[in-house]
């Protein structure tokens, strides 16, 4: 018998453990892992990966036809589209306030207050608040929700270079996580951790965001850097420790191939497997990276992925 | 054993002697050379029989190529050289191979189909690249007939032989699927002499098949196969879930890269196929990402099989190299003095977005594609391969100027700060700043251009 002896890596360093939620709320841990991806023979995965639902404080306008007749009329409710994603198994929500975007209804920070707060009540995980991706807006209304909600332990996002100072000021004084984006560079990443940290927020309340690139727009680019950053944190480098964030759902359901019905060659097939096909395989993709909470929005992408995670798991 | 021998290593084992015949001044040079892949050992005239052999077993890739197929179509995979696609690049994709059983009454209509798919994407056409025929009932010559049925709907297309009976496989080939050398899958330690019997009656591949992920039982049926003259191996842990997929083909990524396990050194089968397309989309891809050669599905469901075919695409990508290309001027559609004219970067992902959503817009446009060393937009401008000054170079090479009744040009909403420079740049022209993203192209052809 030929012996082979299993081929170890010793890693000195860890992903640092991030819990959100609690206080009223169910708590949820990722990160912690001691290995590469699910590589139960050599170290620990001690969290599941979270799966978390993409949930619009109003009726998303443009979405692809597969999203809206998944959801149907819940897509006019965000409390009741949140407690449905929780029932189908999502671990956390992600409530984007995208009507807050001065292009889409510039709603202002009391809607937004109103909006976090049915959801809160609606559903006992927890929460992952977006603001409506531009600038100044983001930080009015983002601040407001912090300072209502606070010691609810939401996760803030996107906290970038250019509005950092804001939310994490937000974040340490109400007793919130931060969700930090870059785009997609191993430097960058680290360097707005340590910005992040010089101001006095701990680094176990810190998500990273290494921006998504979908399935075929730019995906390898993405996995890549997130398969570098794991390296470098397993490798002891402390401002690459934090667990790993991917926005999929909206990078999936964004291309061609996660909307076109007709005019499409006949090789792409029904839109009914190809957008949840793209939106998966982009997902286990970045899972496979290292991806710790990984956004999703349509509901059989969300139990295809549960399953793998299930199986990911029992090996590690 | 290691992988790769240094450069002093392999100077022992040459005459020493400095004579210059290879070209190179000592022998120690020529040997570092050797150690750095940058000439070939068939330069030293002088090398020993006993140095060649030695040379030649130190330099065989750890991953050993295989070609699965014969003709046009045949692929080839293994030869890998590194963990992660960032380190190098991952050289030869996985080939995605569909799985129909023997007594399947429709088989030759599935052939006819995996033959056929094809998908374009940024240039490229995507292929399936083959049919497992697995044994179903019958006997080995209602097998046989079976593959004679697959190979008449889907000439050419590489075939795998799937079944337990080394005499069910031996009857397939002999009724001349030998001539396209598919590979026999397989031998398991139950059945590996009269396997390998016919692997080397036929000359074709042979994969090797272990319980549970047990490589070290994986290792001696690879150490007996190929005493018993068999030569072109693809290996199968024998692993049925996600996690043991996962593990058993990082610790043989592992074991052949980093310890030179030459019984290990042979390309991955993975078997995907799961009783939903989706469950086997997931497993498919993890096969992409994490070190397969061929992956088996069950499945035919096309919006599947192309997101799988386009995450190989992505993850075969080399990093270093972005697909591009060329940098000219483009007509879509039956363009006219009058179209309108746009600029983008040579980055095939961003060309391909661009041109398809002028296309879908139905506006005859010129575009033009500006040498950015295949970045896409933003990169290229923020490594100050897009500026105003290779816009303009661009803009005037092309001689578009003097084809137009108009002299307006259209720039990427992403460098919109650059239209007072370029307009400096190209005095008489007027720059106009589009959208970000090219999906939204079209409105913007059909309003703020017209307007």
């Amino acid at each position: 018998m030929t012996a082979v002896q299993t081929p170890v890596e010793k890693w000195p360093g860890a992903v640092r453990e991030v819990t959100l939620g609690g206080g009223t709320r169910s708590a949820v841990t990722v990160g912690g892992e001691t290995t590469l991806p699910f590589l139960g023979f050599e170290g620990s995965t001690p969290h599941r990966p979270a799966l978390a639902v993409e949930v619009f404080d109003s009726k998303p306008n443009g979405w692809s036809p597969e999203l809206q007749s998944a959801w149907g009329e819940l897509l006019d409710d965000p409390a009741q589209w949140a407690k449905r994603a929780v029932e189908l198994g999502a671990d956390l929500i992600a409530l984007r306030l995208d009507s807050c975007h001065p292009d889409r209804g510039d709603n202002d920070a009391a809607h937004a207050v109103d909006k976090v707060k049915q959801v809160l009540a609606a559903v006992d995980v927890p929460l992952l608040v977006y603001g409506p991706g531009m600038g100044d807006k983001d930080n009015e209304v983002l601040v407001a929700v912090a300072e209502a909600t606070k010691g609810e332990q939401l996760a803030l996002g996107v906290c970038e270079e250019k509005n950092y100072r804001t939310i994490v000021a937000a974040a340490l004084g109400n007793g919130h996580l931060i969700i930090s984006e870059t785009p997609i560079d191993v430097n960058l990443a680290k360097q707005l951790n340590i910005l992040v940290s010089d101001m006095g927020l701990s680094l176990d309340r810190v998500l990273m965001d290494p921006n998504t690139g979908g399935l075929g727009s730019g995906l390898e680019y993405t996995y890549s850097v997130m398969e570098r950053l794991r390296l470098a944190a397993l490798m002891g480098d402390s401002m690459t420790q934090q667990p790993m964030i991917c926005q999929v759902g909206g990078e999936s359901w964004r291309q061609k191939e996660a909307r076109a019905v007709d005019g499409v060659p006949e090789a792409w097939g029904d839109l009914a497997a190809r957008g949840v096909a793209w939106e998966i395989s982009t997902g286990v993709t970045l899972i496979e990276a290292g991806a710790d909470i990984v956004l999703v929005r349509h509901p059989d992408s969300l139990s295809a992925l549960r399953a793998a995670l299930d199986d990911l798991v029992k090996g590690a | 054993m290691t992988v790769a021998l240094t450069g002093l290593q392999i100077y022992k084992l040459l005459p020493q002697t400095n004579c210059k015949e290879c070209g190179f001044p000592t022998c120690l040079a020529f040997a570092m050379k050797l150690a750095q892949k940058g000439t070939e050992l068939d330069k030293c005239p002088y090398v020993s029989e006993e140095s060649k052999t030695a040379l030649d077993a130190a330099s065989a890739p750890p991953i050993k190529l295989i070609t699965i197929g014969a003709g046009e179509r045949a692929f080839e995979i293994g030869n890998e050289v590194v963990l992660f696609r960032h380190e190098k690049t991952f050289y030869h994709q996985p080939g995605l191979v569909v799985r129909v059983k023997s007594d399947d009454p429709d088989l030759a209509g599935i052939a006819a189909k995996v033959d056929a798919y094809e998908v374009e994407r940024v240039g490229m056409k995507l292929r399936l690249d083959g049919i497992t025929v697995q044994q179903s009932g019958g006997d080995a010559a209602a097998y046989a007939a079976a593959v004679d049925v697959v190979r008449a709907a889907a000439p050419g297309l590489p075939l795998i032989l799937a079944s337990d009976d080394s005499a069910a496989v031996d009857a397939a080939l002999a009724a001349g699927a030998a001539a396209e050398r598919p590979l026999i899958q397989g031998a398991t330690a139950a059945n590996w002499q009269a396997m390998a019997g016919v692997a080397k009656t036929h000359g074709c591949p042979l994969s090797l098949r272990a319980v549970d992920g047990d490589l070290g039982a994986l290792a001696d049926l690879s150490e007996q196969v190929r005493a018993a003259g068999v030569e072109d191996l693809i290996l199968d842990p024998g692993t049925t879930s996600l996690a043991g997929d996962l593990a058993a083909f990082t610790q043989l990524r592992r074991l052949t890269l980093k310890k030179g396990a030459r019984a290990l050194g042979y390309p991955i089968i993975a078997d995907a196929g799961a009783p939903t397309w989706q469950a086997e989309l997931v497993r498919a891809d993890q096969a992409i990402a994490k070190y397969a050669g061929i992956i088996i599905l069950d499945h035919f469901v096309p919006g599947a099989l192309y997101a799988m075919l386009t995450l190989r695409q992505n993850i075969y990508t080399d990093p270093q190299k972005p697909i591009q290309v060329e940098p000219k001027l483009y007509e879509i559609g039956a363009v006219n003095a009058d179209s309108p004219l746009l600029i983008t970067t040579n980055f095939s992902l961003t060309y391909f977005s661009v041109s398809g959503e002028v296309e879908s817009a139905g506006i005859p446009t010129w575009l033009l594609v500006a040498d950015c060393d295949g970045q896409s937009v933003l990169t290229a401008w923020s490594a100050g391969k897009l500026d105003a000054e290779k816009i303009a170079k661009t803009v005037k090479q092309s001689g578009i100027g003097d084809r137009l009744n108009h002299k307006k040009l259209v720039i990427p909403g992403h460098v919109a700060g650059l239209s007072g420079e370029t307009e400096e740049e190209l005095p008489g022209w007027q720059i106009m700043v589009g959208p970000r993203d090219a999906v939204d192209i079209p409105s913007y052809l059909k309003t703020a251009w017209n307007s």
